[in-house]
């Protein structure tokens, strides 16, 4: 790939051409990185997949900056994916300032959106999977890891109605699910029977009868070779969402569940099985670890984007990213029932060089259109790059916390640790869409509670230990709680109890008081019944009164052992 | 006990005449307020049990998080040859967090098949759960797995 100084010489040759209708960013874009070179491939075996992942409802473009603090613990501490920026480059081999740099880290961010642009947009994904389809007609499989129908203004309004037209439209061979299920297990329902293709949860089960939900596994002739594609639905989905929208389904990881599954596809003479899971990737590596006869993991739910498989046993895992931003191919020669080869590639959506795919742009105009004038209000502008990914603090939940103080008139604030959530660069116009980016949920009322200093403190071991269990099947996947309002103290390698300390109230600097009661601002309680404004609707009327964002430096949040 | 019967679900089952009930004793006793700890399951286990249990042969099935703390399943498997000379003959279960250690104790014969069983127990937080199973040989094996019951919310 080209270096960032070459990228400029061929800029200023761009720039010397005579004008044309392309703006000149995407002019740029275009000649350091074309879509061609996005889909060169060393074309492999009787097999391809073709996996993205946690895509978030996002059919339009958008900027999206990866973590800058992605910590791992116990045994996955300094393993990908949890590493970031600069040792991610050296890990990888990736020079600083390449489109490459720009997609998988946070590294100089804003100057190189600027120079690369927006990525993702379903119509670019289209194009790319029509484009791998075309080489391989018969080798393909479309896999969709879920999360898919929830975090945009449209898919909330639609309740996910129109992710499932999108998601049909694209072709895809299977999909497996989370936040799927917060529109409630009939809704569920109706948006699997309009699904062209099957919707695999083999950890669902219905707790009344102890039978599966769903189907558990499909299978697929490619390239003369039998396909076994078995899905892996969110296991803590009624834990880290509400179960009173799901109240008679159990997931779970249930290891002996999959080996049983495996068993079934062994059974049915497969001679390649993939795991299309929404697990976490630390939780389908310690899988991978335990289970055999899996031969691909595509991971989900992490949000984590990874250049190339990380290999546990005979099993492959793979991390195809979130928000459209990436989509993975991985070829696989398969001879008596195991992968002999294989090759892969991560490939950024780059909106700029991608041709959209009229067909899909069609039908994202038709699904934004009756909202276009309420998505496209403007209600303020940012003065810095907002961005969520983190393992304890982002920029974007600094301006939902200060959103809920103001507004509620609270002392503390507490804003879930969503991964979900596209980046603003400084200067630009923060829009409807934008602020349903971050809150579009179908639980978002914000809440305004008493709450004990003890109690605060529960809370955030709770959500600690969530994150930095050391056993990967005790994660629940997410990032820390924000807080705001106060300052604490963490050491992420204690044990439940002994993480949090320090913590401190920023309005008087006075140390928590376990026994005082605190009145607390928050929003996405899993409680039914919990009572006041939607979130995307409080934070609106926030930025719209504020109308310029600022973002001071955070650094409420000091962290021991990372 | 046929094949057919194993692969029976549960709603065939009860639907059915074939469901068949394992002897289930409980033996929780209510001490409001108080509950067990380690400690107190050690003693129970030195209570019921004569010898030093042993690690293996027991595989339990319980979530490694609750999904509801009122009623989190836990089944185990003892594995046995269930022959005349060589059985499970008892399988204790106790939770650390309950106010009495001992929760459950299952009685087993040849004739039972298998060792299997699975219940339900409440659980008001996070804590773990202890499955003892004395052979007809004299020895006795043991399995722990923690469950936790969290707050939730903030998932992913």
């Amino acid at each position: 790939m080209l270096s960032r100084r070459e990228f400029f010489h061929l800029a200023a040759a761009a720039a010397a051409l005579p004008a044309t209708a392309l703006n000149f960013r995407s002019a740029m874009a275009k000649q350091k990185i074309m879509q061609q070179d996005l889909l060169q491939f060393d074309t492999k075996g009787q097999v391809t997949l073709v996996h993205f992942t946690d895509m978030h409802a996002q059919l339009v473009p958008i900027y999206f900056r990866e973590p800058t603090v992605n910590l791992g613990v116990g045994e996955v501490k300094g393993l990908p994916p949890h590493i970031t920026g600069k040792d991610f480059l050296g890990k990888y081999g990736i020079g600083p300032d390449t489109p490459q740099a720009y997609a998988l880290t946070d590294q100089d961010f804003t100057a190189l959106a600027k120079t690369y642009g927006k990525v993702g947009g379903v119509d670019r994904m289209a194009t790319l999977i029509k484009a791998i389809r075309a080489e391989r007609p018969d080798n393909t499989l479309v896999l969709d890891g879920g999360d898919t129908w929830q975090g945009s203004y449209t898919s909330l309004k639609s309740s996910g109605a129109d992710m499932v037209a999108v998601q049909n439209a694209l072709g895809l061979d299977a999909m497996t699910a989370h936040w799927e299920f917060t529109y409630g297990t009939d809704r569920v329902k109706e948006l699997q029977e309009m699904l062209e293709f099957p919707f695999l949860c083999s950890n669902v089960r219905d707790t009344e009868w102890e039978e599966d939900v769903f189907e558990a596994i499909s299978y697929f002739e490619r390239g003369g070779i039998k396909v076994a594609v078995i899905g892996q639905a969110f296991p803590y989905t009624p834990i880290a969402n509400p179960r009173y929208m799901m109240p008679n389904w159990s997931f779970g990881i249930n290891e002996d569940n999959m080996k049983k599954r495996v068993a079934d596809a062994q059974a049915a003479g497969a001679d390649l099985i993939v795991l299309l899971s929404h697990n976490g990737f630390d939780v389908d590596r310690k899988l991978a670890s335990r289970v055999d006869g899996i031969d691909v993991i595509l991971t989900g739910h992490t949000h984590d984007a990874l250049p190339a498989p990380v290999k546990v046993n005979n099993t492959l895992l793979i991390a195809s990213g979130s928000h459209g931003k990436f989509v993975s191919r991985l070829d696989l020669q398969v001879d008596g029932k195991k992968v002999k080869d294989y090759s892969f590639r991560l490939i950024p959506v780059f909106s700029d060089v991608i041709e959209p795919d009229k067909e899909m742009t069609a039908l994202v105009d038709k699904i934004r259109k009756p909202h276009e004038a309420e998505i496209s209000r403007e209600l303020g502008h940012t003065e810095d790059l907002l961005y969520r990914r983190g393992n304890f603090n982002g920029t974007f939940d600094d301006v939902i916390c200060q959103a809920l103080l103001q507004e509620r008139d609270a002392e503390i604030a507490m804003s879930p640790g969503f991964r979900w959530g596209a980046s603003l660069l400084p200067g630009q116009a923060i829009t409807v869409d934008d602020v349903h980016h971050h809150t579009s949920i179908t639980y978002p009322n914000v809440y305004r509670n008493e709450m004990t200093g003890e109690f605060l403190k529960v809370i955030l071991e709770d959500v600690a230990d969530n994150l930095f269990n050391t056993d990967p099947y005790y994660q629940q996947g997410g990032d820390m709680v924000r807080v705001g309002g106060m300052s604490y103290t963490i050491d992420i390698n204690q044990k439940i109890g002994s993480r949090i300390s320090n913590m401190t109230s920023l309005k008087d600097g006075k140390p928590i008081d376990p026994a005082k009661n605190y009145v607390v601002a928050g929003w996405a309680s899993v409680n039914e019944g919990t009572e006041g404004p939607a979130a995307y609707d409080l934070v609106a009327q926030y930025i719209e009164r504020e109308k310029v964002v600022k973002v001071p430096d955070n650094d409420t949040v000091k962290v021991i052992g990372a | 006990m046929t094949e057919t019967q194993l692969t029976l679900s549960r709603r065939q089952a009860l639907k059915g005449a074939s469901a068949f009930a394992l002897t289930l004793v409980a033996a929780g006793f209510l001490a409001p307020g108080a509950h067990a700890d380690a400690a107190a399951v050690d003693a129970a286990i030195k209570k019921l049990v004569k010898g030093t249990p042993e690690e293996g042969k027991i595989k339990m099935d319980l979530p490694q998080i609750a999904e509801n703390g009122n009623t989190v399943p836990v089944a185990f498997e003892v594995e046995s040859p269930m022959s005349k000379d060589d059985y499970v003959k008892t399988v204790h279960l106790f939770a650390e967090g309950n106010p009495s250690p001992e929760v459950a104790s299952f009685y087993f014969t040849p004739q039972s098949g298998m060792a299997r069983a699975s219940t339900r127990m409440r659980m008001a937080g996070t804590q773990n759960v202890v499955v003892v199973a004395e052979m007809s040989n004299g020895k006795v094996y043991m399995a722990k797995q923690q469950v936790k019951v969290t707050i939730g919310g903030c998932g992913g």
